[in-house]
């Protein structure tokens, strides 16, 4: 006769791995999240075990393929380099001029904060990481990188590349790091939004999007708004770019609240280098600050420039003497001696003639006798001649004589 | 001397070399981390739970069934910031009811494989959200069901080759 255990021993074996699963995740959501530590010790053990048997395939894998890169860029794809090198140049020479422009309100904005006793962070080093693995579900936005603590890593470190915020250091092992991306479920940052200055918190959503979710609805907020770090969250420093306003609409979970979904800036599905932030301080870096000065030096230069060009050109107007300036002033005249003159050869419109006289008399032009023969009051010569009229005009009268 | 069997399971019960046992399991998680850096979208798939579904209907015993889906989902757990065990639950009872269905059913069958990979899946994504609004409260926890759907058809359409790949590394006993 079969015993219960050995009759029913397939169901008793997945009651009894079932139930110890469940008793081992009631422990680690029951248990007190410390900030540097977020799992327990046991846990992280086994997380270290497991990423330790993985770690070296993922490098050997990386390392593979990045020979296989390096053998084309290095012998194959060497023909642009140098043109590549000629428009590096001038970039850069374009951002120079950019940040003479800029480095005037950086240094005055810097004033300003001393004044208020504003304390930033800057950032002032960083370890570059190469990433080699992910977490392998969507559920679950981790990525693995070639760093860990003996390369100076902590956790809650934050990560970034050149375009924007992509994490933070979850878990940190001796020569591997977990980050935890922006848009994990677990994830979470303090954002500032950058036209509006408002405050709110950036979350991961378990569909893999970045979500504000603590903020009412906004006329001010629109799609397309940068949303920036506040540093608020002590993770992150103020000021990086995390990404853009893509939509907003009401969140029916959670009511009055708006879901504002952020695209990030960062491509965060397709990473290949990381920055981790190892140090940061309150002063700004000393290279930022020689820039800086660089940069108002050119300022000035360029400033003093302008304003010995305005002083030239005043001195140059006031040596005219006035009469040129009356001169100027009026309008040209003919210059009938010379024919070269741009007036003489200057077109003009023709002045119409009067029509001809049909019955000319004494008091048409012409028939009057000139005035210095006349004597007022006297008896006048008649004119000897009075013009006729020409005959295309005038009608043939025979019987009619010319007057006298 | 002829052969007799006394039961279906005698009839097709199949074991592996202990180092397939070992190294199948771990390929499947290590491939599973690496696919989807150059290829996100591959994140979709699921190599851990094709190959519990494999070594489940083909040996064919609820409880190696059971053990080998803890095992893979604990360690397919531990890469993730998830807590350590929804995995491990959902492909025990994943491997629990495949081993149960092999005992039953001709699994050899392409038909039973597609069938069976397509389901499965589909029942992984409801243990995963049952485990995360029920057992872990997480109420923000959504699933997009057109998404579960195509990571079934794209699970399916990976694993029947790669069950055929593995037929080769099974001893009959």
């Amino acid at each position: 006769m079969e015993s219960f255990f050995s009759r029913f021993k397939n169901s008793l074996v997945l009651i009894t791995v079932l139930l110890l699963q469940i008793v081992g995740l009631a422990v680690q959501v029951r248990r007190t999240t410390d900030v540097s530590a977020p799992d327990a010790h046991s846990i992280s053990l086994m997380r270290y075990w497991v990423v330790a048997t993985i770690a070296p395939v993922e490098r050997f894998f990386l390392g593979f393929g990045h020979n296989l890169r390096g053998i084309w860029s290095n012998y194959a794809d060497l023909r642009h380099v140098r043109q590549h090198n000629r428009d590096l140049e001038y970039q850069l020479a374009q951002l120079r001029i950019q940040q003479a422009a800029i480095a005037e309100d950086a240094i005055q904005g810097h004033r300003l904060q001393s004044l208020l006793a504003f304390q930033q962070h800057y950032i002032t080093t960083t370890v570059a990481a190469q990433v080699i693995g992910t977490s392998g579900s969507d559920l679950s936005r981790i990525l693995y990188i070639d760093k860990g603590r003996e390369e100076g890593l902590r956790p809650d470190m934050a990560v970034i590349t050149p375009d924007g915020v992509v994490g933070k250091l979850r878990d940190v092992f001796p020569h591997t790091a977990q980050v935890l991306l922006l848009d994990d479920q677990t994830s979470g940052a303090g954002v500032l939004l950058a036209s509006t200055r408002i405050r709110a918190i950036l979350r991961g959503t378990p569909n893999g999007r970045m979500q504000i979710g603590n903020l009412t609805a906004d006329s001010r907020i629109k799609p397309g708004e940068q949303v920036l770090t506040s540093g608020g969250d002590q993770v992150y420093p103020r000021g990086l770019p995390i990404g853009t306003i893509e939509s907003i609409a009401p969140d029916p979970d959670h009511q009055p609240y708006t879901a504002i979904q952020v695209r990030p800036a960062a491509n965060l599905s397709q990473l290949e280098e990381v920055l981790v932030i190892t140090g940061t301080q309150t002063d700004l870096p000393q290279q930022a600050q020689q820039d800086l000065a660089v940069g108002a030096a050119t300022t000035e230069a360029a400033r003093a420039a302008a304003q010995q060009a305005e002083a030239d050109a005043a001195a140059k107007a006031a040596a005219q003497s006035a009469a040129q300036i009356v001169a100027d002033r009026l309008p040209s005249l003919h210059d009938v001696t010379n024919p070269n003159s741009p007036e003489s050869t200057t077109p003009t419109t023709p002045v119409p003639r009067p029509t001809p006289t049909l019955r000319p008399d004494r008091y048409t032009p012409g028939a009057a006798p000139p005035a210095t023969s006349l004597t007022p009051g006297g008896h006048n010569p008649q004119p000897a001649n009075i013009p006729r009229p020409t005959t295309e005009s005038q009608p043939k009268t025979d019987s009619e004589p010319p007057p006298q | 001397m002829p052969r007799s069997f006394t039961s279906r399971r005698e009839l097709a019960q199949h074991s592996f070399h202990p180092a397939v046992t070992l190294l199948v399991p771990l390929a499947a998680i290590v491939l599973q981390a690496l696919l989807p850096k150059p290829l996100p979208r591959l994140a979709i798939l699921d190599l851990p739970l094709i190959i519990t579904l494999f070594f489940a209907v083909s040996r064919r015993n609820p409880i190696s069934g059971t053990l080998t889906g803890a095992a893979i989902g604990l360690l397919q757990d531990t890469l993730t910031a998830q807590p350590i065990g929804i995995n491990g639950i959902a492909k025990s009872i994943i491997g629990y009811i495949s081993a149960s269905i092999g005992l039953q059913v001709d699994v050899e069958n392409l038909a039973t494989r597609i069938l069976i990979n397509f389901g499965f899946s589909l029942l992984n994504s409801v243990l995963i959200y049952l485990i995360n609004r029920r057992l872990l409260g997480i109420v923000d926890f959504h699933i997009m069901w057109l998404h579960e759907l195509l990571r079934a058809l794209l699970n399916t359409v990976v694993a029947i080759p790669i069950f055929f790949l593995l037929d080769r590394a099974r001893r009959i006993e």
